[in-house]
């Protein structure tokens, strides 16, 4: 027998195994251009209702202006959220549909490598979907997301990472249930929209509501952007805390793949992961 | 020599049910041992423990001298499997999709064990094809090439030919037969074709509502039950009948 494969172990073959498995999704984008479309289809229709809308009442109330950049903004920076969040759970979903997922945990691919590629893919989904969206409002709005300069990057940062402790979570509960649990993966997302004070801020919502957005990273990152547009302030403390909370969640959603994953292997899920 | 598989004691409940109850069996070196029993006898719920895909309730599994349960990553790169009920990404070709195994298996020269499985398999014209426009039989020859695209020590297939036509079974067997001349690799079978185990096994563990009931080579089973075919060996225990219940063999079991 000839020596073709590694011992599987050590960062230079982990490495190899997350690339192999990006390459898939890759693959999977590039034989599809309707699903490339799909990406930058939602946020540039987004983009374009809303910046229609804040153009109107631009026009019609004082000081709009601002607030129209900041509801452009809010898209944008929702919509880095939510594909994220998508990118990651449908690229876990895609392996449960071609029913490939026994397959690959019976190769050397580890649960962590997964959680990479699947951070990985998702990174690039969101960007294939919210760059075309935000290079359009600059025509169309005369609005840069841009000239955010780095507090973007730092915005974009924690929402990613938000994304992530939220497609970890939905993929856990796609281990456990199932496929009849996929509609999850949609639903998440708007169940934390109301307190993550994307469009208003935190001091809008109800006394007993505010502690629970002050809970999630998002409404962090959000009145965060509000302070850059209106009063050209980069607030650090709201930035240590989104990623503080980030840090959190990210690990507990960790914790509860990987608790899924060993329930699946005792349940015999990995094998049966239909509905 | 280790036996490839040495599997002692092994339990795996689903609440009362018992779908593994007990079983100890070995895997030799270099030899094609076949897993037969009916629907529900627990062949699959082995060869997933075998994967590290299921925990068992009790007992010890060691795969090529490691401690499944505790290293299984050790020697998952040295093993494989194929089985009808999983599949590859559909929208993938097929070239794309033994790349993508080739990578997560840790295969050195890609292009060249790619050329290789092509020509072995011949798939030569359909490496650029996706796989769901595949033929069953296509799709076989397929999962076989994923199966065998690290030169696994240890294939581990579960109904390698079902729903495909003599022909293409036939080729398929022969594919498997000519792999482990070649290279002395072990191959654990669990399979509903009598024929075909008896032209490739040169062991037969029979299982039965998560049991080992008998075990042998195909031949001293046919000679135990006083059958002519292994086919007749596994209705009668399908069925519950004993051993030497037709008169022709009175042999223990082993």
């Amino acid at each position: 027998m000839t020596e073709t494969h590694s011992s599987g172990a050590g960062p230079a073959a982990a490495a190899q195994r997350v690339f192999a498995l990006v390459l898939r999704y890759v693959y999977l984008l590039k034989g599809s251009w309707p699903r490339i479309l799909e990406l930058a289809y939602w946020p540039s229709i987004q983009i374009v209702l809303w910046g229609f809308i804040s153009k109107h009442f631009t026009g019609e109330v004082s000081g709009a202006i601002e607030a129209a950049g900041a509801l452009l903004a809010a898209v944008l920076l929702w919509d880095i959220l939510f594909r994220g969040q998508l990118g990651y759970a449908i690229s876990f979903l895609e392996e449960m549909w071609s029913r490939n997922l026994g397959q690959l945990f019976v190769s050397p691919l580890r649960p962590h490598e997964m959680v990479l590629a699947l951070t990985v893919i998702s990174l690039i989904r969101t960007l294939i979907g919210v760059l075309p969206a935000a290079l359009l409002a600059i025509p169309l709005y005369a609005f840069s997301i841009f000239e955010l300069g780095l507090p973007l990057l730092a915005f974009f940062v924690n929402l990613m990472v938000t994304s992530w402790a939220l497609g970890l979570m939905v993929t856990a509960t796609l281990l456990r249930v199932g496929l009849g649990a996929e509609s999850v993966v949609w639903m998440v997302m708007f169940l934390i929209a109301p307190v993550s004070a994307i469009y208003y801020p935190v001091s809008v919502l109800p006394d007993w509501l505010q502690p629970v957005a002050w809970a999630l990273p998002t409404a962090h990152v959000f009145e965060g952007m509000r302070a850059v547009l209106f009063d050209g302030v980069f607030r650090f403390d709201l930035l240590a805390g989104a990623m503080l909370l980030n840090l959190f969640y990210f690990a507990l959603g960790a914790a509860i793949f990987m608790w899924s994953f060993r329930a699946a292997r005792q349940r015999g899920l990995l094998h049966q992961t239909g509905e | 020599m280790s036996p490839v598989i040495d599997i002692r004691n092994l339990t795996k409940r689903f609440g009362d049910v018992a779908a593994v109850d007990g079983i100890d069996f070995t895997v030799e070196s270099g030899s094609v041992t076949a897993l037969l029993g009916a629907n529900g006898a627990g062949k699959t719920t082995t060869i997933a423990i075998l994967l590290g895909l299921l925990l068992p309730t009790s007992g010890t599994v060691r795969v090529l001298g490691e401690d499944m349960l505790r290293h299984r990553y050790r020697v998952l790169g040295r093993m494989n499997f194929s089985s009808p009920y999983f599949d590859l990404p559909q929208r993938l070709t097929v070239r794309q999709n033994l790349s993508v195994y080739a990578r997560l298996y840790g295969v050195g020269d890609i292009d060249g064990r790619l050329s290789d499985l092509a020509r072995d398999l011949d798939l030569v014209d359909l490496m650029e094809r996706p796989f769901r426009g595949l033929s069953a039989g296509q799709k076989t020859r397929v999962m076989i090439a994923k199966a065998m695209v690290n030169e696994p020590e240890l294939l581990l297939l579960d109904e390698p030919t079902a729903s495909l036509d003599p022909d293409s079974a036939d080729w398929i067997r022969g594919y498997l037969e000519r792999y482990r001349a070649e290279t002395g690799a072990s191959i654990l079978l669990a399979s509903h074709n009598m024929a075909e185990v008896e032209r490739l096994c040169d062991a037969v563990l029979m299982m039965r509502a998560g049991k080992i009931t008998d075990r042998g080579s195909p031949q001293e089973l046919i000679e135990r039950y006083g059958r002519d075919t292994l086919e007749e060996v596994f209705l009668d225990i399908a069925r519950g009948k004993g051993q030497g219940a037709h008169g022709k063999g009175q042999g223990a079991a082993a």
